[in-house]
C-alpha cells in the first residue's frame, strides 16, 4: 500500500479517535454543564453536613448556581466549615438560608440556599450565617421512636394496670 | 539410600524453582533495557514519522474493526444484564450511568488492551521474531543501521498512540449500543438515560482516567510484545513460543496494572 494511502487511513483513525473523545466530553461526561464561569466564595458553618462532598451542587430553587469547593473542620467552634462557590451572574441577599438537602431518598446531598429578604447582598468572602444541619437518618428514627414510646407509655398509664400487665404478656410491642 | 534420593529431587525441584526466578528477573531486566534504549532512541522515529504513520496503520487502523464489532457487542450486553438488575429497584433510567460509567472507566481501556494484544500484540512479537530469525535485524547493524531506532521504536510510539484512540472510540461506540438497547429495544427515556450519565460521569475523574489507563496499557502491551519479538530464540519454535507469550504476559499484565491504577485513581 502507497504511502499516501496510508497517511489518509491513519488520519481517518486519529480523527475518529478525537471525535470519540470529544463525543465523551460531551455527550457523556459533565464537561459542558458543569462550566460555571466567574465564580464568588461565600463560607457557611454546618454541626453536622452529613455525606456533602466537595463539588456537590449548590441549588437555589433547584437551579444549579454553583459547587461546594471544599469543607473543613473548624477545631474551635466543632463545625464544619463548608466554602461554596456561587457563579457571579447570581446574586443573594446577606441572610439567605443554606440547608443540606438530599436528592431524593437514597442520592447524593447538596446545598440548597433559600433567599432572604435583607437589602444587602453576599459577597465575596462572607459567611452564611443561617445553617441547616444535613437530615441524619439514624437521629430522625430514633427520635421518631422516642416520640412513639412515650405516647404508648402515656396511653398505657391512661388505662388500667391490668391491661398493661396483659400487654407485656403477649410479647413486647414497641409502637 | 531412599533418604539420598529424596533429598536429590527436592534439591532438583529448588534448583528449578531457583533456576526459573533467576530466568524471570534476567528478562525483566532485559526487557527494561530495551525500553530504555526505546525511548533514547526514539528521535529518529519522530525525525522520519512516516515510519511511525506506516506502524499507526498497521497496529491501529487495521484493529479498527475488532474493537468496534466488539465494542457494540459489549454495549449492548451491558445495558441488557444491567437492566435486569437496575428493574428491580425501580431505577432503570440509571442503566445510561451503570453503561457509560463500566464502559469509560473499566472495559474501555481493559478490554481495548486486551483486543489489542492479540490482535496487534502478536504480529509485532511474530514479525520482529522473524526478522530477527531472517537476520535482518543483523543485517541492519551490518549497515549500521540502529534496529531498535529504526524498527522499535516506531511500532512502540504507534501502540501508545493508537491505544487511547481505540480505547476512547471502544467506550464511545459501546454507549451508542447501550443506548440501541436501552431505549428503542427497552424503551427507557431517551432524556433520562443522557441527563443521568452527563449528571454523573465526571470528564476529569473518569474519562480523563480511563484515557491515562489505556496510554499506561499502551506502553505495557506493545513494550511486552517488542520484547518478546526481540528476545525471541531464531527459530520457528521460538517465534511461536514468543507470539503464546505475549498474549499470556500481556494480559495478565494489563489485568494486574488495572487493579494498580484504580486503586491509585480511587478517590476516597
Amino acid at each position: 500500500m502507497d504511502r499516501t494511502k496510508i497517511d489518509l487511513w491513519v488520519g481517518i483513525f486519529v480523527a475518529l479517535g478525537v471525535a470519540a473523545l470529544l463525543g465523551l466530553a460531551m455527550k457523556v461526561g459533565n464537561l459542558t454543564s458543569s462550566k460555571i464561569g466567574e465564580t464568588f466564595s461565600v463560607t457557611a458553618a454546618f454541626e453536622n453536613v452529613g455525606s456533602l462532598k466537595p463539588n456537590a451542587p449548590v441549588k437555589s430553587a433547584g437551579v444549579v448556581v454553583g459547587r461546594v469547593d471544599n469543607i473543613k473542620f473548624d477545631s474551635k467552634a466543632f463545625e464544619a466549615v463548608v466554602t461554596i462557590n456561587i457563579d457571579r451572574r447570581y446574586s443573594f441577599p446577606k441572610d439567605t438560608f443554606a440547608n443540606i438537602y438530599t436528592a431524593g431518598l437514597l442520592g447524593e446531598q447538596y446545598v440548597g440556599l433559600e433567599a432572604g429578604g435583607d437589602e444587602d447582598e453576599l459577597k465575596n468572602g462572607d459567611k452564611i450565617t443561617k445553617t441547616q444541619d444535613a437530615v441524619v437518618l439514624e437521629k430522625m428514627i430514633s427520635q421518631f421512636l422516642f416520640s412513639k414510646a412515650s405516647e404508648t407509655e402515656k396511653d398505657a398509664s391512661a388505662v388500667e394496670p391490668k391491661a398493661n400487665a396483659k400487654s407485656t404478656e403477649l410479647g413486647d410491642a414497641p409502637f | 539410600m531412599i533418604k539420598s534420593k529424596l533429598l536429590n529431587s527436592i534439591t532438583r525441584t529448588l534448583r528449578g524453582v531457583g533456576h526459573r526466578m533467576v530466568e524471570r528477573i534476567w528478562r525483566l531486566g532485559a526487557g527494561a533495557r530495551l525500553f530504555f534504549l526505546t525511548i533514547i532512541y526514539s528521535g529518529e522515529s519522530f525525525k522520519r514519522f512516516h515510519l511511525t504513520l506506516r506502524e499507526v496503520y498497521f497496529t491501529g487502523v487495521m484493529s479498527l474493526l475488532i474493537v468496534i464489532v466488539s465494542a457494540f457487542f459489549v454495549g449492548m450486553v451491558l445495558a441488557l444484564q444491567g437492566y435486569n438488575t437496575l428493574q428491580k429497584y425501580g431505577s432503570s433510567e440509571a442503566i445510561g450511568v451503570l453503561v457509560a460509567l463500566s464502559l469509560v472507566r473499566e472495559l474501555g481501556p481493559v478490554v481495548t488492551a486486551l483486543l489489542f494484544a492479540g490482535r496487534a500484540g502478536t504480529a509485532i512479537t511474530a514479525e520482529i521474531g522473524l526478522m530477527k530469525t531472517t537476520e535482518q535485524l543483523s543485517a541492519m547493524e551490518m549497515m549500521a543501521v540502529n534496529p531498535i531506532a529504526r524498527v522499535v521504536a516506531p511500532r512502540f510510539w504507534a501502540g501508545v498512540i493508537s491505544m487511547p484512540i481505540l480505547a476512547s472510540l471502544f467506550s464511545m461506540v459501546g454507549i451508542l449500543g447501550g443506548y440501541l438497547v436501552a431505549v428503542p429495544l427497552i424503551g427507557v427515556d431517551d432524556g433520562a438515560f443522557w441527563s443521568q450519565m452527563q449528571a454523573n460521569v465526571d470528564f476529569r475523574l473518569d474519562i480523563i482516567n480511563g484515557l491515562i489507563k489505556s496510554v499506561v496499557f499502551g506502553v505495557a502491551c506493545t513494550m511486552i510484545a517488542l520484547f518478546e519479538g526481540f528476545d525471541a530464540p531464531p527459530t520457528a519454535e521460538g517465534v511461536s513460543r514468543a507470539t503464546t507469550r505475549t498474549v499470556v504476559i500481556s494480559s495478565l499484565t494489563v489485568l494486574g496494572l488495572d487493579f494498580v491504577l484504580t486503586s491509585f485513581m480511587m478517590v476516597i
